[in-house]
This record gives structure tokens, sequence and C-alpha cells, in this order.
């Protein structure tokens, strides 16, 4: 398309509102946000007080427990990607491969209900279930074992189970619009099952794959509800960061600078991968 | 490529077993809405109807609902405007930082909602308050706008790139002007998208409880507000229960709308 000034003037016309809402709605917000992390917290009042000073940064970085808490929430945020994208591939592969007609369609609203029950509800069935005389200690009973209880391992089960769908449709998507005729191609040129996963399906899901992901990572980086439903004790960034809102704000603004650095860095790589667009 | 017997049915195993795994705590939602027994231990000894009663009564859920469908039509609504018109540009011109634009499009969903609340609420307190305009409905349209852009934006922008251009261009040289291609050859085959996009939005907004949190002010109450407030009671639980069980219940119309109209075989994109 020739750069031609109504062209020009067409393009500005279209980028110019959904641009200023970003940029002012959103990155003025975060600009705003990152600014007050450089302020200061008087101590008896709980006031901001607009004085610049890197002291937050630096009790965030010398004090060892928040790296531990960081650690542990990328833990928790990596673990949950990987079991999604384990659960996710055979599934998305049975509904788009190996179903068809009315079964495809039956599995597609199954995996899409769960979204519209609601995420709180979701996760307080879980707490229900993981309790002490709840269904999963019940199913285990016979077998002499217990349910993981209430702790790091039940917030990566209920997190996984959350975020399941959001992998589950990329992946399903990517692997429906393959063409039957590519995979025939690469059984006619002699390929086996396994060469054509390898070297025709895999390279169709893995953008999906890092689609999904996105959501199932960064959602869990920041997830404080689920910790605080089913994590007992456990301290996440999340949790972290909604606990110090209200007393200090400028150190819960500092501390927000640790997930959205993470995400930055994590979203500019799943870019360059080429994943956004088939977001 | 073959499949094997056995790796068909390995597959449908994992399937069967992955999809009843997550449908097993919402069949316990239901389970509990009729549970007599308001500790949900396992297994439940007698059932009752007293908690239908009392949702069905509740004012809270009924306002909690209402708000909650206003905030999400008001959100779609601006979502469905910036998210197609982002989508127009990307797809149509070539320019500098397109790609940047797509990025801060996704951003506002990739960042932990805890992060946009209190950087929205901050905005709000310094920018929105002394103009006289306080928290309530319009501040959580706004937020929930914010995230919402991107389901839009990617809804359309797939459907976009999968129109073939040679269709607008006979509608060119059938003699119809740039308006009358947009009108009667473009919006037709993105209909689908738009509507896939603007259920996911709406469904996103609907579900939100984090943002909403920080922008939401003392008054307003959506519907994950007012669960959140109640399922910490013991004698309240169930009563959200039967919200969510009819919540589940009527989520099937929008999924198969969804899967029906849309164009996309999974029903639109998140």
């Amino acid at each position: 398309m020739p750069t031609t000034d109504r062209a020009r003037g067409r393009l500005a016309a279209l980028l110019a509102p959904p641009l200023l809402w970003l940029v002012l709605a959103y990155l003025g917000s975060l600009a705003v946000l990152l600014l007050s992390a450089f302020w200061t917290t008087d101590p008896f009042t709980s006031d901001v007080v607009r004085s610049f000073t890197t002291d937050n940064f630096r009790e965030i970085l010398g004090t060892p427990v928040y790296r531990t808490v960081a650690l542990r929430t990328l833990g928790i945020a990596v673990t949950v990607t990987l079991l999604d994208a384990a659960l996710a591939l055979p599934v998305a592969f049975f509904m788009a491969r190996v179903a068809t007609g009315r079964l495809r369609r039956a599995l597609v609203v199954a995996v899409l209900t769960p979204l519209w029950a609601g995420y709180l509800v979701k996760a307080y069935a879980w707490r229900v279930m993981l309790g002490e005389h709840g269904i999963v200690n019940a199913a285990l009973e016979p077998f002499g074992l217990r349910g993981p209880g209430y702790g790091v391992s039940a917030v990566v089960i209920v997190l996984a189970y959350l975020w399941l769908p959001y992998m589950i449709l990329p992946v399903y998507a990517a692997l429906e619009r393959l063409p039957a005729r590519q995979l025939e191609a690469s059984a006619d040129l002699g390929a086996g099952t396994l060469r054509t996963l390898g070297s025709v399906v895999a390279p169709a899901v893995r953008p999906a794959l890092l689609a999904g992901s996105v959501f199932t990572f960064s959602l869990s980086l920041g997830d404080y509800l689920t910790v605080q439903i089913v994590g007992g004790r456990t301290q996440l960034l999340g949790n972290v960061i909604a606990s110090q809102v209200t007393l200090d704000l400028p150190l819960a603004a500092a501390l927000s600078a640790v997930p959205v650095a993470l995400i930055v860095c994590y979203l500019a790589a799943v870019r360059r991968a080429g994943a956004l667009d088939s977001l | 490529m073959h499949l094997s017997r056995t790796a068909r049915v390995v597959l449908g195993c994992i399937t069967a077993a992955g999809l009843t795994l997550v449908h097993l705590p919402l069949l316990l939602v239901v389970l509990n809405s009729v549970n007599a027994d308001r500790s949900f231990a396992w297994p439940p000894t007698a059932l009752t109807g007293a908690w239908w009663h009392r949702a069905l009564h509740s004012a809270g859920a009924r306002d909690a609902l209402w708000t909650s469908v206003r905030a999400g039509l008001g959100a779609t609504v601006i979502a469905l405007v910036l998210g197609s018109l982002a989508a127009f540009a990307v797809h149509r011109h070539r320019f500098f930082g397109r790609r940047t634009v797509s990025f801060l499009i996704v951003l506002p969903i990739a960042l932990p909602g805890i992060v946009t609340g209190i950087a929205l609420n901050a905005a709000f307190r310094t920018v929105l308050e002394p103009l006289g305009i306080g928290f309530g409905l319009f501040t959580v349209v706004v937020g929930h706008a914010t995230f919402c852009v991107v389901i839009v934006f990617n809804n359309v922008a797939a459907r976009l790139r999968r129109i073939a251009p040679s269709q607008a261009e006979a509608s060119a040289d059938l003699g119809a002007r740039p308006w009358q291609t947009l009108r009667y050859v473009t919006f037709p085959a993105l209909r689908p998208a738009f509507f896939a996009g603007a259920l996911l939005a709406f469904a996103l907004s609907f579900d939100e409880v984090v943002v909403t949190t920080f922008t939401a002010g003392a008054g307003t109450r959506t519907l994950p507000l007012w669960i959140y407030e109640n399922l910490a009671r013991p004698h309240q639980a169930p009563v959200v229960d039967v919200v969510a069980t009819l919540l589940i219940a009527l989520s099937v119309l929008p999924v198969y709308a969804a899967q029906r109209l849309s164009a996309d075989p999974a029903g639109g994109r998140l």
C-alpha cells in the first residue's frame, strides 16, 4: 500500500482512539505507579510522602525473603505452564485430529463451559475438595494416601486447573487448521508417525503453545486470590503486593516492578518467536 | 500420518479423564447447592432446597448480577470499537512501531491483575477525583475495557488475515466505493469475529475480580465481588453455589451460540 497522505490520514484515524486509550488509561496509570515506587511512606500515618528515594528497591533487593518469594512464584508459574502444556497437547490433539462431528463440538463446549463458571467459585470448590474431610482425602483413603492439603502443591494444582482452557483452545485451533494434505504428504514421503509429529505437527503447534503459555504464565505469576484460598500460609508475589497496598503503597509499587519486569521479558521473548500474532 | 488404534484409544482416555477432572469441581458446586450440610464434608448426608429459595430471593445477588451485566456491556462496547480499529490499522497498514502496537494491546491482560488494579486505582485517585468523578461503575468499565481490547483485537485481526484480498478487489472492480466494500463485503465477513470477540470480552469482564476490587469503590458491587464477600461466610456459601450453578447452566447458551455463529473452530480466540 502506498504511503500517500490519504493512507496516512486513515491510519492515524484508525490508530488514534485505541492508542490514546491504552497510552492514557493504561501506560499513564503504570507510569503513576512506577513513579510512586520512588516515594516513601510516613511510618506513623501511612500517608505517601512524595520525596524521591530508591529505598524501596534497595529494601526489596536486600531482603532475602523477597527473593525467596519471587523465586517461588516464578517456579509455580513455570510448573503450571508446563503442566498445562502437557495436559493440553493430547486433549487438543484428540479433539482436532481424532474426534469428528458431534463429539468434537461437544468437547469444545466441555472445554469452554468452565470458563464461565466463575474463577472464585472454582477456587473455593477446590478448597472444599482439598479440605480435611473433602472428596480428595475421601477418595485416596482406601489406598492409604492423603491429598496434598493446603500449600504450594494445592496452588499449582488449582492454577493449572483454572488456566487449562486458555492452553487447550489455541493449541486446538492450531491443530484444527493444519491441512490434512500436509500430514498425508508427510506420510507419502515416507515419514512415520513420530517423524510427522516432529517435523509437521510440532512447528504448527509451537506458536500456539507459546500463545497459551502467555496466559498460563502471566496469570499464575500475578495471582493472589488462589493462594489465599488454597495456599495455606504460602506467600507469593501477588499476595505480598496485596498485603502492602494499604500499608505502604510505594513499597507495593516497587514490588509490582518484579512481576512486570518478568512478564515484559517473557512477552518480548515470545513475540520474537512470532507467537503474539497467533494469540 | 496414521494413528494406530492404540494411540487413538490412549488419546481418547486422556481426554476423557482430563475433561472429567475439569468438570468434577463444577459438579461438586452443583451438588453443594442442595447439600444440607454447610461444611460440605464428603459424602453429603442430606439434601435441601433451602439455598435455592434463599438465592432466588437474594436482592444482593440480583443487584450484583445487574451491575455485572452493565459493566460487561459497557466494557464490551468500548473494546469492540477500540479493538476493531486497532486490528484494521495493524492489518491494513505497514508502519513504524506496528509490532509495538500489538505488544501494547496484549500488555493489560498479560500483566498481573493486581498491578493493573493498583495502577488504575492510583491514577484514578490523582486524575479523576479532582475532577469530581468518584469510583463507581464508570471506573470499573474503564478498567475492564482496557484488558478486553485485546480479545476483540485478536478475533478481528485473525479474521482479517483470513479474508482473501481478492474479495475486496473484486468489489472495487465491480465499481464499489471503498465504504461500500467495507459495508457490503468486509463487515459481513467480519461479523463472526465481532460476535466471538464481544462474547469472550463480556465473559472476561463478567468474571473479573482483582482489577474490579481496586476500581469499584464502596457502592459498586459486581457479581464476582458479591461472591467474594459471601463465599467466606458459612451460612452464605451454599447460596453462592446456587448462583454459580445457575451461571454454569446458563453458560451453555453463549458457548453454543459462539460455536454456531463463529467461523473459528473453537468459537473464538482468547
